[in-house]
Parts: structure tokens; C-alpha cells; sequence
């Protein structure tokens, strides 16, 4: 797993790229946890490169979500991968965060 | 036709099981989507039993199996280990409850069940098995 940071004064975008399971999902919530990202407005996850995702992997987003609405920090995804999207869809994920399609439409939220 | 694999409990190799099941499942003309399914289900099981059964150590072993028989798709997860491990009654999390909380772990078996058509724990001599099956129409 690799992550890739994008930050301007208002958004900071996270473009992961590989598989997030048990073995790499430590990566992702280091970055998830470091306090400065409660100061941004929006949080993007672009999931083009990201090949696969298992429950270490969701859990690191539901672990996260709570705080970053609290401090109304948006999470968005965006490109996400038919495959992926299935795994966040068979536990109705999808009705509890915010997935788009594209990088324009995760703009706009 | 059975092929299976053994692999050391670390971490790791779970990458080596879904490349595993991955590949016998690329000759079976099932959707990506669906192959996905089938290999995340095997993942957790083996997951759960690297880290909660072993603790991660790298000198126990597991043995994965894989068999396709009148497009029933079956998953034998046999861990090496001498104890037994299971992980009890099953019931379904509440969702909200765990982002409410933040609860981090937990929804790997919601989502071994809700893709298999049938899990099975059991236990044979000293070693725990862990059965999965799936029917493709």
C-alpha cells in the first residue's frame, strides 16, 4: 500500500494505491490520526489505485468517522473501483459515508 | 479438483492466500466482483486465524484448500495449531454503533456470512477447521 498526499488550505485528498487489508491498514490510520487533518475541511480518498479492501482496511474509516464529523471534517471517496465499492455496499457502508464518482463531484460536496 | 497452499502465520502471507484464490478462481468465468467476494471471505477467516488463534506466530501454520464441485465452491481454512479456536455464536454488529464509538475491528465475519452461503466451524483431532461454501447458479 502506498499513499500518496495531496494538501491545499481546505482539503486534503489521500490517493491510495494497492491492497488495504490487515498487513497495510496500520499505514492508513497512522495518516488518518495525526491531529492536523481535524483542521482541514475535507478529507478526499481517491480509490482509483486502490485494488482491494478488507474489514482491517473499512475499519480504519468507521474507527475515524465519528471524530472527523464531530469536527466536521467531510470524508469523501472518489473513484472507487466496482469491486471495492461491492465490499463497502455488502455492509451498507454506502449509506453511511460519502462515496461519488469522480474527483469534480467529491470537489463539489 | 483440490489445490491447496500452507502458509506461516504472519501477517503477510495474507497477500499469498488471495493470490492463491485468486488464480484458481481465474478459470471459473465468475465476475470480478464476485472473485473479490470469494477471496475476501477466505482472507478474513485467515486473518482472524493468523492474529486471534496464533498471535501471529510465525512458526505455527495454516493449510488452505480450495475445491469447486457442480459450482459449489468450497474454502477449507485448518489451522496447525494444536489449541482449538472459534469465534462463537455469531450476530450481526449494529454499524452505527461501531462509527459512534469507533470501534475499529469487528465486521470481518459480518462480512464472511453475509457473502458465503454457509460457514463451519469444527473441530477434528486437535486442529480447528473452518468451512466455507458458496453455490454459483
Amino acid at each position: 500500500m502506498k499513499i500518496t498526499q495531496h494538501a491545499t488550505d481546505t482539503t486534503l485528498t489521500l490517493a491510495l494505491n494497492g491492497e488495504l487489508d490487515a498487513s497495510s491498514s496500520v499505514l492508513l490510520d497512522t495518516e488518518l490520526s495525526k491531529p492536523e487533518i481535524l483542521r482541514t475541511q475535507k478529507v478526499l480518498i481517491d480509490c482509483q489505485q486502490l485494488n482491494y479492501i478488507s474489514s482491517a482496511g473499512l475499519g480504519v474509516f468507521i474507527s475515524h468517522l465519528q471524530t472527523f464529523q464531530d469536527a466536521n471534517v467531510k470524508l469523501v471517496f472518489f473513484n472507487m473501483q466496482e469491486k471495492v465499492r461491492n465490499v463497502f455496499e455488502i455492509l451498507g457502508l454506502d449509506s453511511l459515508m460519502t462515496i461519488v464518482p469522480s474527483e469534480a463531484d467529491a470537489a463539489a460536496v | 479438483m483440490e489445490q491447496a497452499i500452507r502458509i506461516s502465520c504472519n501477517r503477510r502471507n495474507l497477500k499469498v492466500v488471495r493470490d492463491f484464490v485468486g488464480e484458481y478462481l481465474a478459470g471459473q468465468q465468475l465476475s470480478e466482483v464476485l472473485v473479490n467476494q470469494l477471496i475476501l471471505a477466505v482472507d478474513e477467516v485467515v486473518a482472524n486465524f493468523i492474529i486471534h488463534a496464533n498471535a501471529e506466530n510465525e512458526k505455527q501454520f495454516l493449510d488452505v484448500r480450495v475445491t469447486v464441485l457442480n459450482r459449489e465452491f468450497g474454502f477449507e481454512i485448518e489451522d496447525g495449531n494444536s489449541s482449538t479456536y472459534s469465534p462463537g455464536s455469531y450476530q450481526e454488529p449494529d454499524l452505527r454503533e461501531f462509527v459512534r464509538v469507533g470501534k475499529k475491528g469487528g465486521v470481518g465475519m459480518m462480512l464472511v456470512n453475509r457473502i458465503m452461503d454457509r460457514v463451519e466451524y469444527s473441530t477434528v483431532g486437535e486442529h480447528t477447521i473452518c468451512r466455507l461454501y458458496k453455490t454459483l447458479t
